[in-house]
């Protein structure tokens, strides 16, 4: 079962002693400023934990695999994320 | 942007102490990389997912040298960018 905010919130209230308000406030706060950095451009890099990148990527021509059509992929921005070291390296040992 | 910016942002909207905004975004990642080593992972709607995922050993080449080297198994973590993410930063784009 994967972790939802309502986990990482409660972490704040635990860990650092925020109301339950603050602590979602927070948690919202945290994943909006990166998506709009991102949407305006703006490259995220968290040290200690990794970095998401805004790729450029081109058009190229694709198929719908449904229907066997040739249809065109137009020009696009993606997201990706490329994990530093540290978080590698822990989700490595716990193996 | 980096962590420092983020941990401005949040101590500059929400209402909170510096010191709290840098623990809070500290406790954040700290979870965040709990939970995908202990391979439960992380879902934020409209945001994303990170999870962890297992990568077989294989038989590598040294780029360098050319050299035939066995790679061992590993984890890795990975990051599925969520519906509203995707959107937000292509619109930009048109």
């Amino acid at each position: 079962m994967s972790i939802t905010k309502k986990n990482i919130a409660d972490e704040l209230v635990n860990q650092v002693g925020l109301s339950n308000v603050q602590a979602l406030d927070i948690t919202n706060e945290f994943f909006n400023q990166i998506k709009n950095s991102l949407a305006s451009g703006i490259d995220v890099k968290i040290s200690g934990f990794g970095n998401f990148v805004v790729r450029e990527k081109s058009a190229r021509p694709g198929r719908n695999p449904k229907t066997g059509e040739d249809v065109l992929i137009s020009a696009r921005k993606v997201v990706t994320f490329k994990a530093g070291p540290k978080l590698k390296g822990a989700t490595h040992n716990s193996n | 942007m980096k962590k420092t910016d983020l941990i401005s942002s949040i101590f500059n909207s929400c209402n909170i102490s510096k010191s709290d905004s840098k623990n809070s975004v500290e406790a954040i990642l700290q979870k965040i990389t709990d939970a995908i080593s202990s391979g439960e992972g992380v879902e934020v709607r409209g945001f994303g997912g990170f999870s962890k995922k297992h990568r077989k050993a294989r038989l590598g080449i040294n780029p360098k040298t050319g050299e035939r080297t066995q790679v061992e198994e590993k984890s890795v973590p990975v990051f599925k960018p969520g519906k509203s993410l995707k959107d937000s930063v292509n619109k930009s784009n048109v």
